[in-house]
């Protein structure tokens, strides 16, 4: 007898294999078909954003960040957007800014309908929240692999990864939102004749509204962070100076392109953690 | 002869499961808690049955746990009842399917809540109108009608105001506003006063009174106040573990409790505050009732009955609309009474 540590008694890595080569061989359309369409949703963001001059992008987010929270955040803004200017990281800075729009969107998109599912049918909830945990915690490289496959190197494989990671937060705090509506607030909605839609879009998701702006926010944040990673599969922008400086170990390039990352990610965050908070949710979150 | 608005027959409502089990032990005369330890199901309402007046305030008591919360809900459906019937206007409404229940509850009935449960991302007019736009009524004209049901409770300064920036008295007055704006010939209240505070609670009560005044509505108010229940209700069915135990006005409770449950709802009340003129009647019928002379409505108060009677030596008249005479008050009486009503108050300490 072998030693049983050494034998591969459930090879389940064999069977994933088979999987995975079966639908590369069997279901090539269909992936192509979602490959194209996410390349030109993400192509035509990032010529949007690109074609946008820095002076006028910049004026934009000072503007919104004034708008949200004030001069003294406005002034912040002036400054980080200078600096990754000045540095001449703006392109790859938009770059990514795209990407992460990108995945955002896409993630939004599936996480806050299956939010809305999951709250409303408990077996859905229980079924879901065991795949996001393995979405979540399992090491993003892994999929990056497989992704890769499907769709080959470059900005698809990126998002779809992308995608995988940040979908969880949407789903959760979309789902949570909903179930933590009062159940008075509910039963107000059915008291006065609401049908199950008109529950959903005037009672429960407006109430839900904070919650499930917080689930964009951790959404971005998640996207912002893997859209870095998924470099190593062509998906370009500031990743690729990461990338870059770890292969030259150029600490002064990746100290650059790191802050830019930073510098992007507080701007991103604190824009959309505003949002979360206007004076009507606000009452929300005291509750009622 | 008033018609019956709401007829209640035979209602059960059991929770967990098995209820088909459970209705079986429940007709083969086994008591609730014995079912609980064999099935684990909760007998809600048992075996319930009554009837709403049209037009009346109809208070159901009870302490928590009695039932009341969900009785009040079989009856709009927010939960659907094990067996029995709830007939409206005639209707069996436990037959309806879902959407017939929309529609009904959309045409006819409104709820009030305990916590107000209005909706924070609304304006107070928006909340005011949240059930004519669930209805599909155009925005013009279910402002308008908010804003006119607004001004009757006197919020109409706030109708731009959000919930929270609202006191809780006024946050339940746009809750009754909410109720009352699609008109319905049926408003729920559930325990709807019950979380303002003393003073607060007694000047909704008052609104709700002069609304009824003016528009006379069935109402079914839930309560486990019986200062609240005697002073609004014109009929008051007491619950107890599932079961009904008394339903009759406020004088027939206060004279004739059913039982120790409902006569320790009199502890520290002083029950002869509710007496009415008719009450205090000592001669009914008496000969000479052509006579002229000072008389009251039947439904005086007490305080204005000992106001009239002051320095009177005639008795005074008790007088129906029809200015019939149906008896006498005099100082004795009304002494006796209300000795009466203090002894039993203080009895049961």
């Amino acid at each position: 007898m072998a030693d049983i540590s050494t034998q591969d008694m459930l090879p389940i890595g064999d069977w994933v294999n088979k999987v995975i080569h079966f639908m590369l061989d069997h279901n090539a359309g269909a992936f192509d078909a979602i490959g194209n369409t996410i390349d030109w949703f993400a192509t035509m963001v990032e010529f949007l954003l690109l074609g946008i001059p820095p002076l006028v992008m910049g004026a934009i987010f000072a503007g919104v960040g004034f708008w949200r929270l004030g001069w003294k955040f406005a002034l912040f803004v002036c400054a980080a957007l200078g600096l990754i200017w000045a540095t001449g990281f703006w392109g790859q800075t938009i770059a990514t800014l795209a990407l992460t729009l990108s995945a955002t969107c896409v993630s939004l998109l599936l996480g806050v309908p299956v939010g809305i599912w999951c709250a409303r049918n408990k077996l859905v909830g229980m079924l879901v929240r065991p795949v996001l945990d393995f979405m979540q915690t399992m090491p993003a490289f892994v999929y990056l692999i497989p992704a890769a496959m499907f769709f080959g190197l470059g900005r698809v494989p990126g998002i779809l990864a992308t995608v995988v990671f940040a979908v969880p937060p949407a789903v959760r705090l979309t789902s949570l939102g909903i179930r933590m509506v009062n159940k008075e607030q509910v039963e107000a909605g059915h008291a006065f004749g609401c049908t199950s839609w008109q529950l959903l879009f005037k009672v429960q998701l407006p109430i839900a509204l904070p919650s499930i702006m917080a689930g964009v926010n951790q959404t971005i944040m998640m996207a912002l962070s893997m859209v870095i990673i998924a470099s190593m599969v062509g998906a370009g922008g500031l990743g690729n100076d990461v990338l870059a400086s770890i292969q030259r170990l150029d600490v002064g390039l990746g100290f650059e392109s790191g802050l830019a990352v930073v510098l992007l990610a507080i701007i991103l965050d604190r824009i959309t953690e505003s949002f979360g908070h206007t004076p009507t949710t606000r009452a929300a979150e005291q509750g009622s | 002869m008033q018609s019956a608005k709401i007829v209640v027959k035979n209602l059960y409502k059991v929770f967990g499961g098995k209820s088909a089990d459970v209705m079986r032990m429940l007709k083969s005369g086994e008591h609730k808690d014995e079912i609980f330890k064999k099935t684990g199901s909760v007998v809600g309402v048992n075996d319930v049955s009554f009837a709403v007046e049209e037009g009346e305030i109809f208070v159901l008591m009870g302490l928590s746990g009695s039932g009341k919360s969900t009785l009040i809900r079989l009856i709009n459906r927010l939960m659907d009842p094990t067996d029995g019937q709830i007939i409206l206007d005639g209707q069996d409404i436990t037959k309806l399917t879902p959407k017939q229940m929309v529609e009904l509850r959309r045409r006819d009935m409104s709820m009030v809540f305990q916590s107000f449960a209005l909706m924070p991302h609304r304006s107070v007019l928006d909340n005011a109108a949240f059930g004519l736009e669930i209805s599909g009524v155009d925005r013009k004209a279910r402002e308008a009608r908010g804003m006119e049901v607004l001004e009757q409770v006197g919020l109409a300064p706030f109708a731009h105001k959000y919930p929270h920036e609202l006191s809780g008295g006024m946050q339940q007055r746009v809750g009754l506003v909410r109720a009352l704006a699609v008109n319905p010939s049926l408003m729920l209240m559930d325990e709807a006063f019950s979380a303002l505070d003393p003073l607060k609670r007694s000047e909704m009560q008052d609104i709700l009174l002069d609304l009824q005044r003016e528009q006379r509505r069935t109402i079914f108010f839930v309560s486990h106040d019986l200062e609240e229940a005697l002073r609004i209700g014109t009929r008051i069915a007491i619950m107890e573990g599932g079961r009904l135990v008394q339903v009759g006005t406020p004088q027939q409770i206060i004279e004739n409790p059913a039982d120790d449950y409902v006569r320790n709802f009199f502890k520290s009340v002083d029950t002869s505050r509710y007496l009415q003129a008719k009450d205090l009647i000592e001669v009914a019928n008496p000969p000479h009732s052509g006579r002229p002379g000072l008389h009251v409505p039947p439904s005086c108060s007490l305080p204005d009955v000992l106001q009239q009677l002051l320095g009177q030596s005639e008795p005074l008249q008790v007088r129906d609309d029809q200015g019939q005479c149906l008896g006498l008050i005099t100082p004795s009486s009304v002494l006796s009474k209300i000795s009466q009503h203090r002894l039993q108050s203080t009895a049961t300490h």
